[in-house]
């Protein structure tokens, strides 16, 4: 027995030595950090401990910037890709023909690089002094003046970044709504269809509380990822994000950590650990949600 | 009686059809947007650096296609090395996951010893722990071992991810245990019984966790933007940030969608091969890096 123990640890010694240095020994000193105030990384030193570092981001405009970049963005893209995606699944689980190139293309953009697609959305949406850019063509055939979505005004930023997000998360969503949607079982939809039912309400009565579990599934890593959307803001509009007011809560933290204004670990904790505050606030409220309304069988 | 059925039979067919074909077009319309970028990314990377910059109105093809362009991404700019670079960060670390995790997952499936299940259980709660909040420590940790610019630095803390150790310990356990104690009654050691059994019967498995992991490799950004500044180990995404800012001059568009085609190409390949497995890989459970 004594040595069969010892077997079991030593397979599992790599993955814990793994993780316990950069996972669980990380975990445990980011708390330690966000309470140290005045963190030199340099001399290692520090001068006190407290809520200081908390207070100084909570004043900082950039912070407060980013926290409001980030809460535009997650109540824009969370609902509207997560509807989008339900239409689409939906039109797919309908259709025969083509149904496997659909869901191909549909989920090309979750292989590619974000920071290199994103480039391409920079050039399409770019005004610059050689050309308007396609995107403003197409809409100067609707007679809308150009506008520069990426050094131009906010909104103009808001609506390229939010688009993008849609573009980049929409995959996901996709193919777990479709196999949702091809989990439920006929005999459902054959009973409906006997007693006449019309398909809006088939729809509302029987699918969607059917793929319900799915949907608050994606519902909840949706809100998760949108809070800690990144790369692909550094994909449309570089990585100086305070300068073109486009910062997100994570931006921040690296900016705190990193790069021309970094250096400053303890500010950085003290913002990570308010996100991730946040995000499980709004997790637990999803949850309590989840409760009144999903199904989930028997 | 009878032409009334028919007559609403008919109007029912028609309903029927006027719904597939709207079906079809808002598919096609999704299909479009998503295609186009990658459409724009290759035709803007085969004009010509004069021919981009004369067109006010961009054209939506080109008669003089070049690949002038690609051989100045390779030139002008060290795209070369940022692929190398992230080819050797992608295959030393798969292979290093795998060194790890199909151990521990064999170790929580077959192997009997104390503690076991509590081990998985706190395993399973570190999946909760949002990247975020780590890698403040992990940058520390690996400035302060003088490992910045190497692809020490790069690949270690990128290595372990508990959901793939997870994912894999639940397909071990589906073999049934007679297998294994069969194997012992013949005297078969566990680590032959690992590698003779359990790895081919559970050789798909192993492959989708391989895959995700290559394209997580492939595509990441924040670490290594965290841990390199010297352009001599950049990889393909912060190599194509730094392209961007510093690299060809900013109105060198055509050579900029050039690497772009090039960073993109590998893994729209991957997914074109493997792609059932990718699909119902992810389906299992990942998320987006």
């Amino acid at each position: 027995m004594e040595s069969k123990s010892a077997k079991g640890w030593l397979y599992l010694l790599p993955a814990i030595l793994f993780l316990g240095a950069f996972l669980v020994y990380p975990l445990i000193d980011v708390f330690v950090y966000s309470f140290e105030e005045g963190y030199n990384s340099a001399s290692q030193t520090f001068f006190g401990t407290g809520l200081y570092n908390y207070s100084y981001i909570l004043h900082d405009p950039y912070f407060l910037q980013a926290v409001r970049n980030t809460f535009i963005l997650v109540i824009v893209t969370v609902p509207l890709s997560t509807l989008i995606a339900l239409g689409i699944s939906y039109g797919l689980s309908s259709i025969k023909a083509l149904r496997e190139l659909y869901q191909t293309v549909f989920f090309l953009p979750y292989v590619t690089n974000t920071l290199a697609v994103g480039l391409v959305f920079m050039i399409l949406f770019q005004k610059t002094a050689y050309t308007d850019g396609l995107v403003n063509l197409v809409l100067g055939l609707f007679g809308i003046t150009p506008v520069d979505f990426i050094t131009g005004p906010y909104w103009a930023k808001m609506f390229v970044l939010c688009f993008y997000t849609v573009w980049v998360v929409l995959p996901f969503k996709i193919l777990i709504l479709t196999s949702a949607l091809a989990s439920v079982s006929e005999d459902y939809y054959n009973a409906a269809r006997i007693d006449g039912t019309r398909p809006f309400r088939i729809f509302r009565k029987i699918t969607l509380p059917m793929i319900s579990p799915m949907l608050f599934y994606l519902i909840i890593t949706g809100f998760i990822g949108a809070f800690k959307a990144y790369s692909d803001v550094v994909a449309l509009f570089g990585t100086n994000l305070n300068a073109a007011e486009m910062n997100t809560i994570v931006g921040y933290v690296y900016d705190m950590l990193y790069g021309d204004s970094g250096g400053y670990p303890s500010y950085a904790s003290a913002a990570a650990i308010v996100l991730f505050a946040i995000v499980l606030t709004i997790t637990c409220i999803n949850l309590l949600i989840s409760k009144k309304h999903v199904y989930y069988g028997r | 009686m009878n032409r009334d059925i028919i007559r609403s039979e008919r109007a029912a067919k028609t309903k029927k059809t006027v719904r597939s074909t709207l079906t079809y077009i808002i598919l096609t319309f999704w299909v479009i947007i998503v295609l186009f970028p990658f459409y724009w990314m290759v035709l803007t990377s085969v004009k010509s650096y004069a021919s981009y910059n004369s067109e006010h109105i961009p054209k939506f093809f080109t008669l003089s296609p070049t690949l002038e362009n690609y051989s100045s991404a390779f030139t002008a700019v060290p795209l070369g090395r940022y692929f190398i670079n992230t080819v050797i960060f992608t295959v030393l670390t798969t292979a290093l996951m795998l060194i790890v995790t199909v151990p521990a997952a064999f170790a929580f499936s077959r192997l009997r010893f104390k503690g076991r299940d509590a081990v998985f259980t706190l395993f399973l709660s570190l999946m909760m722990i949002p990247y975020e909040l780590v890698v403040i420590t992990n940058y520390t940790t690996i400035t302060n071992l003088d490992l910045r610019n190497t692809f020490t630095g790069l690949i270690l803390p990128s290595v372990t991810s508990v959901f793939y150790i997870y994912l894999l310990k639940e397909n071990f356990s589906q073999i049934p245990d007679e297998l294994y104690y069969a194997a012992k009654v013949d005297g078969t050691r566990d680590l032959k019984y690992l590698f003779k059994v359990m790895i081919p019967i559970c050789r798909p498995t192993i492959i989708t966790i391989t895959i995700l992991k290559v394209i997580e490799c492939w595509n990441s950004y924040v670490w290594p933007r965290l841990v390199t500044d010297d352009p001599n180990y950049y990889l393909v995404s912060n190599g194509i940030q730094e392209i961007r800012e510093n690299g060809f001059g900013r109105e060198n568009i055509p050579a900029m969608m050039a690497a772009v085609v090039v960073i993109s190409a590998p893994l729209i390949v991957l997914f074109l091969v493997f792609r059932r497995k990718i699909m119902e890989g992810v389906a299992r459970g990942g998320t987006k890096g």
